[in-house]
Formats: C-alpha cells, structure tokens, sequence
C-alpha cells in the first residue's frame, strides 16, 4: 500500500530524520495561505499523487511569491497527473504539499528494500540523487553503494558510517547520516514497510542532512497490525474497480484490452491471460476469485469484470480440484441465469468431473461457449470479440 | 525414494481446529497420510477425528514422534508455529497460510539458521498447494486423485498450475515422483533451486518440470544452477507474459520490480541455460512427453 510523501515525511520525521518545514493544503487559497504561516521568499508546491515522476509532469513547481502558488496550484487541483508510473489513466491531484525551498550543495540517493536475494532488507545508497534508480543503475552503476541489514539485531552503526564513507558525506555530518539511516531502517521494520525511498537526501547549504522527498509502501499483509497506516489508505489514488474488488476480498487488476477474465489461482489467472495474447487478443483485467469457486464469487466476479466498458467477452478458466467441475459449472449457470450478460462467455473446466461439468453447462440453454483446453478458450474468446456474436453460435 | 515424504513419514497438523484444516486433514488421511497429531495451543487434550491434539509441539513429538508438519494457522500467528515446528524438531515444514507478513518470514529464515544443517527444518511455502508423492503421501491442499505415479518431479510457484500440469500429464498416462509447491510469497522457505538440488539426487525423478512467474530472482537462479549443476532434462513454463511492470498480480511475490524479474526475461535465461520452455499453459504435458521421449530415444 502506498502513501502520500507528506505522510512518509511525517512517519520518518518521527524516527529522526530531518524533513524540511511543510504544510499541507486542498485549495489554492490554503496553499498560499500555508506559504506565509511558513515564512521565507521561496517555496516548493508539490502535488501530492501516489506516483513518481512528478517533476517532469509538472507536478512540482517553484514558486516566488503567494500569488505565484496561487496560480501553480491553480493548475493542479483537479487535474490528472500522468507519469510512466501512473498509466495513462493518471492519478487525480487533490492535496498539494507546500514547503520552505532549501538551497543545497549535494543530492544523495538512498532507498530501503526487501531484497528478495538474500531474504532481507537491503540499503541501496549512491551519491547520484535526483535521478531515478533504474536511470543510476544504467548510467552510473559504480556509485551504488549496498548493505544487508542482519535481522537479529538490526542496522548497525558500523554498516551506517560505512555508507556515509563510501557516499562521501563531510566527516562533521557522520552522526547525522547515520542517525538518518538508522531512522530509516527502524521505520521499514517497525511498520511494516516494504520500500522506504529518500530522493534526493540532500546536504544544505547550511550543512544539514535533509529528506527532500520520502516515498514510503507498506505491506499489505501486515496492515492487522498497524491500523494507523491502514488509516491513510487514499482511494482517490486507487483504480475504483480495484478498489471496490479489493474491498470484496478479489484480486483484480484492470488491463486495457477487451476479453474480461475469471479465472482461479493467481498464476492460472496470469497464465490465462497471456494465452489470450497468444491468440490474438488482448486481456481486459487480471482477476483471481479464489480457491472455492462459489456461485456467489463467480456472480460477483462477473459484475466486476462487466463494470469495464471495454469488455466484450468473457473468459471463465477454472481448475476444479477439491470443487468439483459440475459444481463450478452449477455455479456459472446460476450467475448467468440471475444476471445475465451481453456478451459472449467462453467456459473452460479442467480437474474433478470434466464432464459432468461440460454436460451441465451444455444443458442449461445458455449460449455459453465451451473450450477443453486453455488455448482452445483463448482462440474461442478472440474470435467471438472479433465476429458477430449470432454468428459465432452458430459456429459453434 | 521421492522427495521430502514417503509412506512413513508422521504428520502433525498446526491448527488442526480450523475448519479449512479439519477439510483437509480428512482428505489426506482418506488418501493414506499418517496424520498422527495435532498442535493447537490452549486445545491440548482435546481429539480430531481421532487424532490427539496437544498445546506445543514439543508435547506432540514426545508423544507421537511425528517429523513432519502441516501449518494451516492464521497470517498473524503463522511465523511463530513454524519457528515452533523448527525448534520441536520437525525435519519436513510445509505452510499452506495465505497472508503472512514478509518481515515474519525474514525472521522465521534467521531463526532457522540457528540449528546445524543436520538437523535444521526444511519449509516449504508459504501461501503454497503443500506437497504430493503420489500413492504415499498428501501434505497439502491439493486434489489427491489429478497425480499418477511416476517420475516426473515437479516444482511450482502456483497453486492451480501445478495442478494444471498434474492433470496434463496424467491425460497422457505421465506420473510424478513429487509436486512440490514453493508459494506465491516473495519471502520462502525453499527456493527452485532448493527444490531442483533435491530432485537431481533423487533415482525416481527422472525428468523435472517447473513452474515460475514474474517478480523476484529465483527462476534466474535455478537457470545457473541446471546449467552448471543438473543431469536431468527441465522444462519449464512461466506465467505473466503480459503481467504490467510494478503490480501485485494476486501473489504478493508476484511484481516485476527489478532488471530480470518479467516473465520475457525469465524465458530468456532460462532458454539460454537449456531448459525447455512451453510456450502456452496448454502444452505442458506435451512438451514433458516430448522431452520424455527425446530422452529414451
């Protein structure tokens, strides 16, 4: 789960590390108004959107005087902002952080991550800041700077001031990179977090060591624990059919294609997904309801996937293990028959009871479209999106 | 021989109260696993189906030697029983649990290396189907009767394909040694390459399938070790071709995050490292087949 960077620079804050002066505002006339509370001649307005690259997308602006951040701000709320991170869709601006400007001599970039390699939290640190990582990584590998933290005992003192070394912090700020370290580290393992990013971690003009930016994501399995970063979940962020599937316990994930697929098992879901690409086709959304394919999550898989305007087929692939087919296929029935839908529905059974299974979908009258195998589907789901669906039934 | 279990290996069951649990306790003793206890702290005393129930695990060995655990315990308690197994002196750990903290599970890791090699718990999961070594023993979730017997071994991240790939083969009359699933979490107990060491020393696997998916490092790192290392043809298939980078898909390990973790990429290494890889989930059986029969010939 992601957050907004004042909300990260708040947590950190409290774990010690320094952040400069900021307020937040949801109108042009709060900007400017947090701008003279702050003090000073120069601020950064930021629009608050969870996603990187603001900056270029015009998310981040200078500003000279209370009427400049009037005008800036102006330009934001309300709108969409659209960077690679964000899909084309963008994501909506609806609170702007406005902070004191601070002048600086150097950009440092420092990210915390649970490195998937050696099975624990990684620093990843390199005196290049300002840029993105993936772009550090490409152009200038030599100043990345690594460290494991042991997870018996935590981020030592020695590993911190061995970063600062290596990152060629001044020797009279040691203390404070690696309080700034420290802080980090104990904010990613205290709540959960599975990416903290500081870029850039700055050193002032005034010799001070300041997070300039904070973006920080928690895991979403251990929110039970931590209610007050459940709390600042944003759903204005959030794809609304991803955020109403969560909220009915479904994975769902909206793609931009036109076949809508249910599917159960996250990799069953993926795999059939890239079976109907194979075919030809492109996949409308990711969608896993789940071991127990019940009438309910199949009725309810069905409204989410048609809540997307774009579909106009529908691929359902279940492997029924422990469910047995026939009573998967009970179950697409009685979805179909209470809500019917306008579309074509491809079924694909596989595991206990194939063909009872088969004969039930079959048997019910509907025009559902059955498949054997998982190509077979996807080949029959293209199809049946590019032609007149009359004509496919009768094909088929 | 097959990996991880056999005929004699006793079962305990954490959290065998719960009703998923009391479910699949009933399915695996019906298919011939020795379950032979229980652990549910604060239920000790108490019997499921016959089987006794005690409130640690160290009680549970004591009592019933059992070597081998199933953990179906809730996401915030789940860590700490398989730190519980490990320490009673469990030798084999699969955890079926959904939904466990990645930073409990870097702890459950550290915690395991306190034991020496020679008697320290190998897990596999979580968030995993559990492990079949068909016509011996069911440790898990998975539908019993979709594996024949033989010497196919395989490995997988998900759930449903492997089962996909269980009942593919056994269409075409191809059985397993061992299926095992290593779980859809970005933090578990046993990796590919775990799984991969152990089937290349097993006599009754001849042939190995795996199955990967987008985000995390262990499909290029079973790629070094079949080229360097394995004896035995591995083919593999990899899900997410058309997963979009930086999203969960369903499985929290399931996120392209990094240089070499989409699906294309896996393909590639793995290609490079001469594994055989299935184009589309439907021709798995057929490409082990074909592999099988290359291998006769």
């Amino acid at each position: 789960m992601d957050i907004h960077e004042y909300q990260a620079k708040e947590i950190l804050a409290k774990f010690g590390v320094a952040v400069p002066a900021g307020a937040l505002a949801y109108s042009p006339e709060q900007a400017a108004y947090r701008a003279r509370e702050l003090g000073g001649d120069r601020w950064i307005v930021k629009a608050q959107v969870h996603a990187g690259g603001r900056g270029k997308a015009g998310g981040v602006k200078l500003c000279n005087s209370e009427h400049d951040i009037h005008e800036a701000t102006e330009g934001m709320f309300g709108r969409k902002i659209v960077t690679h991170q964000t899909g084309a869709e963008g994501k909506g601006i609806y609170r702007v952080y406005v902070e004191a400007a601070v002048a600086f001599n150097r950009e440092i970039y420092l990210g915390f991550v649970l490195d998937r390699s050696s099975q624990r939290v990684m620093i990843v640190a390199s005196s290049e800041g300002g840029m993105e990582i993936e772009e550090i990584s490409a152009s200038r590998p030599d100043s990345i700077v690594r460290s494991t933290v042991e997870p018996a005992v935590g981020l030592q003192e020695f590993q911190a001031r061995e970063i600062a070394y290596k990152l060629g912090i001044p020797a009279a700020l040691t203390q404070q990179m690696v309080r700034t370290l420290q802080g980090c580290y104990r904010a990613f393992r205290d709540l959960d977090a599975t990416m903290v990013e500081i870029n850039p971690l700055v050193v002032t003009a005034d010799n001070r060591i300041l997070a300039l930016d904070a973006k920080m994501t928690f895991d979403t399995n251990a929110l039970f624990r931590h209610p007050q970063i459940a709390e600042l979940r944003d759903k204005s962020q959030e794809d609304p059919r991803e955020s109403r599937a969560a909220d009915r316990g479904l994975a769902y994930i909206g793609l931009s294609g036109n076949i809508g697929c249910i599917v159960n098992g996250a990799g069953l879901a993926m795999a059939t997904m890239d079976t109907i690409k194979l075919a030809g086709g492109e996949p409308a959304n990711f969608l896993d309801i789940g071991g127990g394919a019940t009438p309910e999550r199949v009725a309810k898989a069905f409204r989410l996937v048609m809540s997307d305007k774009n579909v106009q087929a529908v691929l359902v692939n279940i492997f029924a293990g422990i469910n047995r087919c026939d009573w998967v296929a009970e179950g697409v029935v009685q979805a179909l028959r209470a809500e019917p839908v306008d579309v074509p529905v491809i079924v694909r059974l596989s595991g206990t009871n194939v063909e009872e299974g088969q004969k039930i979908l079959a048997q019910s009258g509907l025009p559902i479209i059955r498949a054997n195998t998982l190509m077979e589907a996807a080949e029959r789901a293209v199809i049946a999106w590019q032609n007149d669906r009359k004509q496919m039934m009768r094909a088929v | 021989m097959s990996i991880f279990l056999d005929r004699s290996s006793r079962v305990v069951v954490q959290g065998i109260t719960g009703r998923m649990a009391q479910f699949h306790t009933k399915e695996m003793l019906d298919y011939g696993t020795n379950v032979v206890a229980g652990v549910v702290p604060g239920k000790g005393g108490e019997t499921v189906m016959g089987i006794p129930v005690f409130n640690t695990m160290k009680e549970a060995v004591a009592a019933t030697s059992c070597d081998t655990s199933l953990v179906f315990v809730p996401p915030p308690f789940a860590a700490d029983s398989i730190m519980e197994a490990a320490d009673g002196g469990i030798r084999y750990c699969v955890c079926i649990t959904d939904g466990i903290p990645a930073q409990d599970m870097i702890r459950v890791k550290r915690y395991m290396m306190r034991y020496p090699r020679e008697r320290r718990m190998v897990l596999t999961g979580p968030n995993c189907a559990g492990t079949i070594s068909p016509g011996k023993a069911l440790l898990g979730i998975m539908p019993g009767h979709i594996y024949l017997s033989g010497n196919v071994g395989i490995v997988s991240r998900s759930g449903t394909l492997g089962y996909e790939a269980a009942q593919q083969l056994k269409d075409r009359g191809i059985g397993i040694s061992t299926s095992v699933g290593i779980g859809g979490d970005p933090i578990n107990g046993s990796s590919f390459r775990d799984i991969l060491e152990r089937f290349e020393t097993d006599p009754d696997t001849h042939i190995v399938c795996m199955i990967g998916e987008i985000g995390g490092p262990q499909e290029a790192e079973a790629a070094a070790y079949i080229q360097e290392h394995m004896t035995k043809p591995v083919i593999a298939y990899i899900a997410g071709l058309t997963a979009p980078k930086g999203r969960t898909m369903g499985h929290a390990g399931a996120i392209i995050s990094a240089f070499g973790e989409s699906a294309s990429e896996k393909v590639e290494i793995l290609t490079a490292a001469g594994v055989t890889v299935a184009e589309n989930p439907s021709v798995i059986g057929e490409t082990v087949a074909r592999v099988m029969a290359k291998r006769a010939a």
